[in-house]
C-alpha cells in the first residue's frame, strides 16, 4: 500500500520534462517578437533615419500622431474594410461550409473546386485581380457597355474599398468554408433527425441546431478575419498600393510607407506602437470570448 | 435524412462556382495567350492560339531559383519551428510550474503581435546579425511568428495523450526524452502535420519579410519575384499570369498528392 503510493507519487514527477526544454524556443521568441516590441514602443519617442543612431526625441512623434489627419483616415479605412470583410465573409464561408458538409457527390466534386484559391498565394492572388481589373486591358474594359464610363473600379475611394473586401474575401473565403465544413459534419445526426420528428422545417433546423452547433467556428474565424484584417498589407500593397491618393493606406501600409519609403523610423515607429496596441486589445476581447485561456484538452470541450 | 434535394442552397453554389471560375479560367487562359492577343480580346475571350512562350519567358528570367529559394525559406521555417516548438510544448503540457502557466501565456500574448507591427526593429536586428539579404533573415523572423500558433496547436495535440501512458512510461523509469520521442511525438503525429503544414503556409505566403530582408536576386523568393514582375513586365499580362500559375504549381502537387494532409492541417489550424 505505502510502496503503491509512493510509486505513485514517484510517477507524477518522474519523467517529466524540466524548465530547461522550454528554454531554446522561449528565448528564440523573445528576441525575435518580445524584444522587438519592447524596441518599437522605444523607437517611437525617438527621431530616426536608419543611418546614424536613433536619437530621443520625447513626445515628438506622438504629438505628430495625434494631429496627422492621415491617422484618423487610415484607422478608419482599416475598421471599415474589417467590418466589411467580416459582412461578406462570416455569412458566405458560413452557409458554404454546411452546404458542403453534406455527403451527397456533387457537393464534394464542387468544394474540391471552390479549394483552389488557397493554393494560391495572397500576392499571386492580389496581382492576377489587380490585372483583372484594370481598366484598360482587364474585364472592366469588355464590360464597358454596362459599366459605361466607371470602368476604373479601383480609381474611387469606395470602389477600391469594394474591390480589396471582394478579393480578400474570394481568397479567404475557401479557407473559412474548409472550417465551417469539418465543424458542420461533427454535429450529430441524431439532432437532425429528432427536429424533423418534432416537424422541424429545414430554415428552423439551421437556425436551432446548426448555428448554436457552430459557436465555436464561428468565434474562432471571425478572430482569423480580425486579425487578418488588421494586417492586411500585402493584399493593399499589391492592390491599390494604397490609392487612390491615400484612401486605402491601411495602418500597416501607412507604417510602411512612412519607414520603407520616407525613411522616417521613428513616426513609423509610432505608428505601429499604436498598431500593436490595437491588436492587442482585439485579441485580449477575443481570448476572453472563446475561452484560449482556459488550457484545457479539446477532448474535454466536445 | 435531409433527402429532399436543396435546389435553392444548388443555385447558390452554382453562383459561387461561377465567382471562383470565371477569374481562374481568365487566369489559365490569359496565360497561355501570345501577348498580342490578349491586347485585343482581353482576359476572358476563347483562346484562339495556344503558346507555351511565356512560361518560357517566366523561367527564363531566373523564376525557378525563387521558387528553389521559397522551398528553402519553407523548409527552414518548419524546421526551426518544430524543433523550438516540440520540446517547448511538451514542457509546456507536462512541466510544472512557472513553465506550464507563464510561458503558455507569453505565447497567447504572441498571437496578438502582428509581425508589420515590429518589422522596424526586426530589421535593425536582423542587419545587426549579418543576415541581411540572407535566406536566414527570412527565415528566422517568419519561424518566431509562427511559432504561438504552433505551440498553441502542439500542446493542444499532447494534452489529449491520456495522463495514463505518461504514468505507464514513468513507472518504467523513462526519462523526459525518452517519453517525447517513444510516447509523446507518435502520439501527436496530426497536430505535428498540422504545425509543419501552418508553418511552410506562412513561410510561401510571406511577401513582408522578404520584402524588407532582402534585396539581391539571389535571395528572392517568389512572392517578392512576383511583386518585382508587375514592374518588370508592365504591360505583359500574359507573362504575368503564367508567372502567377508556376508560383502556385508547388502547393498544387502538394495538393494532388497529400490533399487529406493539406485539408486536414488547415482544418486543425482552425480546431484551436
Amino acid at each position: 500500500m505505502v510502496q503503491n503510493l509512493r510509486a505513485r507519487r514517484a510517477a507524477s514527477t518522474l519523467g517529466r520534462p524540466g524548465a530547461a526544454w522550454a528554454i531554446p524556443g522561449l528565448v528564440f521568441f523573445v528576441v525575435f517578437a518580445v524584444a522587438p516590441m519592447v524596441g518599437i514602443v522605444y523607437l517611437s519617442f525617438t527621431r530616426w533615419d536608419g543611418l546614424v543612431a536613433p536619437e530621443f526625441s520625447g513626445l515628438e512623434n506622438w504629438s505628430r500622431f495625434l494631429k496627422d489627419g492621415e491617422v484618423l483616415q487610415s484607422t478608419i479605412v482599416t475598421a471599415v474594410l474589417l467590418i466589411g470583410n467580416i459582412a461578406v465573409q462570416l455569412p458566405i464561408s458560413l452557409l458554404l461550409g454546411v452546404w458542403a458538409a453534406g455527403k451527397q457527390r456533387n457537393r464534394a466534386v464542387l468544394s474540391a473546386i471552390f479549394f483552389v484559391p488557397l493554393l494560391l498565394s495572397t500576392a499571386a492572388t492580389a496581382i492576377m485581380w489587380r490585372q483583372l481589373l484594370d481598366p484598360n486591358f482587364g474585364v472592366p474594359a469588355q464590360l464597358a457597355d454596362i459599366l459605361g464610363d466607371n470602368t476604373d473600379l479601383l480609381g474611387s475611394r469606395s470602389g477600391a474599398i469594394a474591390c480589396l473586401v471582394a478579393v480578400t474575401s474570394w481568397q479567404f473565403i475557401p479557407f473559412h468554408t474548409l472550417l465551417y465544413q469539418g465543424a458542420a459534419r461533427t454535429i450529430p445526426e441524431t439532432l437532425y433527425q429528432a427536429a424533423s420528428i418534432d416537424g422541424a422545417g429545414r430554415v428552423r433546423q439551421f437556425r436551432h441546431i446548426t448555428l448554436p452547433q457552430l459557436r465555436n467556428t464561428i468565434i474562432t474565424t471571425t478572430t482569423f478575419m480580425v486579425v487578418g484584417g488588421l494586417t492586411a498589407f500585402d493584399i493593399v500593397l499589391l492592390l491599390t498600393n494604397g490609392g487612390p491618393g491615400t484612401d486605402t493606406a491601411i495602418m500597416p501600409f501607412k507604417m510602411y510607407q512612412t519607414a520603407f519609403r520616407i525613411y522616417d523610423y521613428g513616426y513609423a515607429s509610432a505608428i505601429a506602437t499604436f498598431l500593436l496596441l490595437l491588436a492587442t486589445a482585439a485579441s485580449l476581447v477575443l481570448v476572453k470570448v472563446s475561452g484560449y485561456d482556459k488550457m484545457t484538452s479539446t477532448l474535454e470541450g466536445l | 435524412m435531409r433527402t429532399r434535394p436543396n435546389y435553392l442552397a444548388g443555385l447558390a453554389a452554382f453562383g459561387w462556382l461561377l465567382i471562383i471560375g470565371v477569374p481562374l479560367y481568365a487566369l489559365l487562359n490569359t496565360a497561355v495567350q501570345p501577348r498580342s492577343k490578349y491586347t485585343d480580346g482581353g482576359p476572358l475571350s476563347i483562346p484562339s492560339t495556344v503558346t507555351g512562350q511565356n512560361f518560357v519567358d517566366v523561367v527564363d528570367s531566373g523564376f525557378l531559383h525563387y521558387m528553389w529559394n521559397t522551398i528553402l525559406v519553407s523548409a527552414g521555417t518548419v524546421a526551426v519551428v518544430l524543433i523550438l516548438g516540440i520540446p517547448l510544448s511538451y514542457a509546456v503540457v507536462r512541466g510544472s510550474g512557472w513553465v506550464t502557466t507563464g510561458v503558455f501565456r507569453l505565447f497567447l500574448l504572441g498571437l496578438a503581435i502582428p509581425s508589420q507591427a515590429v518589422i522596424i526593429p526586426l530589421f535593425y536586428l536582423v542587419n545587426r546579425m549579418g543576415l541581411y539579404d540572407t535566406l536566414w533573415g527570412i527565415i528566422l523572423p517568419t519561424a518566431a511568428f509562427a511559432l504561438p500558433v504552433s505551440v498553441l496547436v502542439l500542446s493542444g495535440g499532447m494534452r489529449d495523450v491520456s495522463g495514463s501512458l505518461y504514468d505507464a512510461m514513468a513507472m518504467d523509469g523513462a526519462s523526459p526524452a525518452r517519453v517525447l520521442v517513444s510516447l509523446v511525438i507518435p502520439m501527436s503525429r496530426s497536430s505535428i502535420a498540422t504545425t509543419c503544414v501552418f508553418a511552410a503556409l506562412q513561410a510561401w505566403n510571406g511577401l513582408l519579410f522578404p520584402l524588407i530582408m532582402t534585396q539581391s536576386s539571389d535571395t528572392r523568393v517568389v512572392t517578392l519575384g512576383l511583386y518585382n514582375f508587375v514592374s518588370e513586365y508592365g504591360a505583359n499580362v500574359p507573362a504575368l499570369f503564367a508567372a502567377v500559375l508556376l508560383s502556385a504549381v508547388p502547393i498544387l502537387i502538394v495538393y494532388l498528392f497529400a490533399r487529406q494532409a493539406l485539408v486536414q492541417g488547415l482544418m486543425g489550424v482552425g480546431d484551436k
